[in-house]
């Protein structure tokens, strides 16, 4: 079980602003009034797109079988990682203390049948609680199969999802990255070749697959993805790059920091969402690697993509021109989706900011004015007062809203992870106003507001003789 | 006489299994303005909450103790009193389930005491009915978890005959059904239909099919269940004619529920095929005294002819199976009765109504173990919830979903499958997916001397542009 000193360090991230205010680190939750996923949830979120890994969740049932098997997330190879592995804890298990002896053969049966590259043996509540030493079974298991085995340590009740992300990309950090060096790069005959990192980027509905091909263009070789498509010697190899881009996302924002401190590697924090968006993130690959031809290129790819995405997107933004959005979903998305809906003509109303740091909240003065409407309070009554009070056209939220939304009888449009359709690059702009549109053009909400015929409340229409009635008079 | 044969490996890869303080929030979820909440860390209720919403496409209450470090280390008191008095006054419930989780249980929590302490210090809510339920999920599944809750709600919520004065047949007309999870909303209302057809006043406990059964109200929000069982009506319960028991899961429930208000159970194990909806109605009919309507008479003849018609496809056919016990129970049965042979049985937990089932041998295992058993025996059709959708693709055979969880199948959680009219919606179901896929063709055979010259052409059919 991690210490109390040990949660509180994570809890510290130098790099999170959410430390400079007033709290630091992440709130503590309230029983009987408290919504998300706990450290486990996270950690698992973080990790659980590295395909090729097998994904153990040491613990009793309730971790892993209603878990696994639930992302939206896309690997070009391997399947692996969609296989859930549990040790299933017994109640003879806990009560005998037979737990880490289970760990200890579950590790074997896996690498076993599915011969992986590595093993990430996830804790849980129980084994914590009772004291299993998962750092020390790893450890022998890994001597013994000659396959690494990997600790992360990451107890539900540590914290919430997003401690445990920070737990799973410490994980990384301290135990694969830096422990294998990349393939020999390759030439190229007219420029230079750069290695680069995305953190934070996980590969939902494929989306990243939209965006690779500029950077292959570009000429930089994503040494990897921390941890859509990624595949484990590839984690191994990040100290390599020559630049870390932190995607859309403060949760791993420690493996940045901390690959900085001892490998000196710079980063940037950048978006795919929208087409200004992405752009800037192309730019600013370009300019930290300090490559004068690489910039030059990359306007021109620039200028190219958006001509071409802006004439296919001018018929759909006729369509979707003035209408009005609240946005709510956490932290940096706020701001990068904003732009995203500028970029078509959309206003965005208002924007929670939940878990948006002062950062994000200047980002988003900065595109909205300072009138922009601020949502901090994240309830369902909350949500749809604001729907009413701003006259909103649609709700983009995390798929938890949907219901809310849709109960509420007004359009929906799902940002999170478990999506199945993916709004990454200049490409992906053109899924999000398919999908933007089918939902606020539709028929169905005339007809689900409308009430039944015989509840109207005015009088009925005078008689004109209608078939049915005539029917009735001659019968 | 079926063989079990129990987990005897170290690792559960793919699990089929979902824990019990799932199936306890879903007993719950079938109660009006009801709130669920898990005694644990906050991803425990987190998980089970988009398990359902994945499941039902409908919000779901769910709530948690929140149980972090100190409190797991320290004691969770504070936590329970604490979490049902929020909910308490947040969200004016009728009823507060808390089920504890592996954790509360490892730590050694004492959930029934954490009640009384409330009671005594906050007088103000004992109008709010709150039951605790132990749902530890190192042990059991979702049909144990709710069937434990479905126990402790009757236990504490419905009057001994002695002391409220209610007595058998002091109303005449209405039958208690204690339904089992492996019924759906559309189960429920198909089995609605029927017991009103013998002008009978069913009160189901718990009743899914008035809260998750996906309809639009005129409300846009309720932090509470809207619909389900009315607190109120368990009191009525030992006034009833009889009580139906539906899943053998909740055999203990029914026998709970006679010996506090001398109501006679009936049992019934499931209600899919001929012979158990037989057993129904012949039950329901003496119930009420009246002959049986002619509309279900000619819907029994329906699945009669669907059983001659279906018998071709389903006869013989290898069928793997994996689900919670009932459900488990209740296909057994009825693709034994279609000549069906069941070649893989797996499920989740060891129950009594296991070993009558017609079968060889069950597992008490995953998704790697049906797996396994399906391509030993070569099975040709597999049921299965959602997670064994690419087990089958892997096996190259069809799936019929059934069970929990299904998130690719819209519509799954209403299907109706029990009574004659859902069996034989079932067969049908079976038969197409028998007819179309599992069934085995014939290799073509060319002849080394064969004249014919156009087996390279045999896809070449599709019309073209001149």
């Amino acid at each position: 079980m991690k210490s109390n000193k040990d949660i509180a360090e994570l809890l510290d991230e130098p790099a999170c602003e959410h430390n400079k205010k007033e709290k630091s680190g992440c709130a503590k939750p309230k029983p009987g009034s408290t919504a998300g996923g706990c450290a486990f949830d996270g950690a698992q979120i973080a990790l659980l797109p590295i395909a090729d890994v097998a994904h153990l969740v040491h613990g009793s049932i309730a971790c892993a079988g209603s878990s696994w098997d639930n992302r939206g997330t896309r690997s070009s190879g391997s399947q692996l990682y969609q296989i859930g592995m549990t040790t299933d804890l017994t109640e003879q298990d806990v009560i005998m203390g037979r737990s880490e002896k289970r760990l200890f053969h579950s590790i074997k049966q896996a690498i076993d049948s599915y011969n992986p590259p590595a093993v990430f043996v996830y804790n849980t509540c129980i084994p914590a609680l009772v004291g299993d030493d998962i750092n020390a079974v790893c450890k022998s298991a890994s001597e013994k199969w000659n396959v690494p085995v990997i600790p992360i340590d990451c107890a539900g009740f540590y914290g919430t999802k997003n401690l445990g992300n920070r737990i799973a990309g410490d994980a990384m950090v301290n135990h694969v990255i830096g422990t294998r060096e990349p393939e020999p790069q390759p030439q190229h005959p007219n420029y230079k070749i750069h290695d680069v990192n995305l953190i934070g980027e996980y590969n939902i509905a494929g989306e990243f697959w939209q965006v690779l091909p500029l950077l292959d263009e570009m000429g930089l070789r994503v040494l990897c993805t921390l941890s859509g498509d990624a595949r484990f010697h590839e984690v191994q190899t990040m100290h390599r790059a020559e630049v870390n881009m932190m995607v859309c996302s403060k949760a791993m924002v420690n493996v940045a920091r901390k690959l900085q401190k001892e490998y000196g590697t710079p980063w940037f924090e950048g978006s795919f969402y929208g087409i200004s968006d992405t752009s800037q993130a192309l730019r600013d690959f370009a300019k930290s690697l300090n490559d004068e031809d690489l910039v030059e290129r990359t306007e021109k790819i620039i200028a190219r993509e958006e001509a071409r995405i802006q004439a296919t997107l001018e018929p759909w933004k006729a369509r979707l021109k003035g209408k009005r959005v609240l946005l709510f979903t956490g932290g940096v998305k706020s701001w990068s989706v904003i732009s995203a809906l500028q970029d078509l003509g959309m206003v965005v109303v208002a924007t929670g900011t939940k878990k948006s740091t002062e950062e994000d909240k200047a980002r988003i003065r900065e595109l909205m004015g300072n009138d922009a409407m601020m949502i901090e309070d994240g309830s369902p009554k909350a949500l749809l007062k604001c729907v009413r009070d701003y006259k909103v056209d649609i709700l983009i939220a995390g798929g938890r809203n949907m219901y809310t939304a849709l109960k509420a009888k007004i359009p929906f449009l799902d940002i999170n992870q478990e999506r199945e359709f993916g709004y990454e690059g200049y490409q992906g702009m053109l899924e999000l106003v398919r999908q933007l549109s089918l939902t606020i053009e539709s028929p169905v909400w005339e007809a689900v507001r409308a009430p039944a015929p015989w509840k109207s409340t005015s009088p009925p229409p005078p008689f004109e003789g209608g078939r049915l009635t005539r029917e009735v008079n001659h019968g | 006489m079926a063989e079990i044969i129990k987990r005897n490996k170290a690792l559960s890869v793919n699990p089929l299994k979902a824990s019990q303080p799932v199936g306890g929030t879903l007993a719950t979820l079938g109660f009006d303005r009801a709130m669920p909440m898990l005694h644990g860390s906050q991803g425990c209720t987190a998980f089970a909450k988009v398990f359902f919403v994945r499941h039902f496409r409908e919000p779901i209450p769910l709530q948690t103790t929140a149980m972090d470090q100190s409190s797991s280390v320290m004691g969770a008191d504070e936590n329970v009193i604490e979490g049902i008095k929020a909910i308490a006054e947040k969200s004016n419930p009728t009823l507060i389930v808390v089920l504890t989780t592996g954790l509360a249980e490892t730590q050694g929590a004492d959930v029934h005491r954490n009640l009384k302490e409330f009671r005594e210090q906050y007088p103000q809510f004992d109008h709010i009915a709150v039951v605790m339920v132990n749902t530890p999920d190192f042990t059991g599944c979702v049909e144990t978890g709710y069937a434990a809750t479905v126990y402790e709600i009757i236990k504490v919520l419905v009057p001994n005959a002695s002391e409220a004065g209610t007595k058998p047949n002091n109303r005449p007309r209405q039958v208690n059904v204690l339904v089992s999870p492996m019924l759906t909303s559309g189960d429920l209302e198909a089995l609605r239909d029927t017991i009103e057809q013998f002008n009978l006043r069913p009160v189901f406990v718990p009743d899914i099919s008035d809260s998750l059964d996906g309809s639009l109200t005129e409300d846009d929000f309720s932090p509470v269940t809207i619909g389900g069982t009315p607190i109120s009506e368990l009191k009525t319960l030992g006034d009833a004619t009889a009580t139906l028991v539906i899943g053998a899961s909740l055999q203990k429930a029914g026998d709970l529920l006679k010996e506090k208000t001398g109501v006679p159970t009936y049992q019934f194990d499931h209600l899919y095929g001929l012979q158990a909806n037989d057993d129904l109605i012949l039950t329901l009919a003496n119930i009420s005294q009246q002959p049986v309507p002619e509309r279900i008479e000619r819907q029994r003849s329906q699945l009669q002819d669907a059983m001659l018609d279906t018998h071709f496809m389903l006869g013989q056919l290898r069928v793997a199976i994996a689900a919670d016990p009932d459900q488990l129970n209740a296909f057994s049965h009825l693709l034994a009765g279609m000549g069906a042979e069941i070649v893989a049985a797996v499920t989740t937990a060891h129950t009594p109504v296991l070993a009558n089932m017609p079968v060889k041998q069950i597992k008490i295992g995953d998704l790697e173990d049906l797996e396994l058993l399906a391509k030993e025996h070569k099975a040709q059709l597999l049921i299965g919830n959602s997670h064994a959708v690419s087990s089958a693709e892997r096996l190259g055979i069809p799936i019929l979903r059934a069970g929990f969880p299904l998130y690719d199948l819209i519509g799954g959680y209403q299907k109706t499958w029990g009574g004659y009219r859902g069996s034989r919606q079932a067969l049908f179901d079976l038969a197409n997916l028998a007819i179309n896929f599992a069934h085995e063709e014939i290799e073509v055979y060319h002849s080394i001397y064969s004249q014919k010259f156009d087996a390279a052409q045999h896809d070449a059919c599709s019309p073209s542009c001149h």
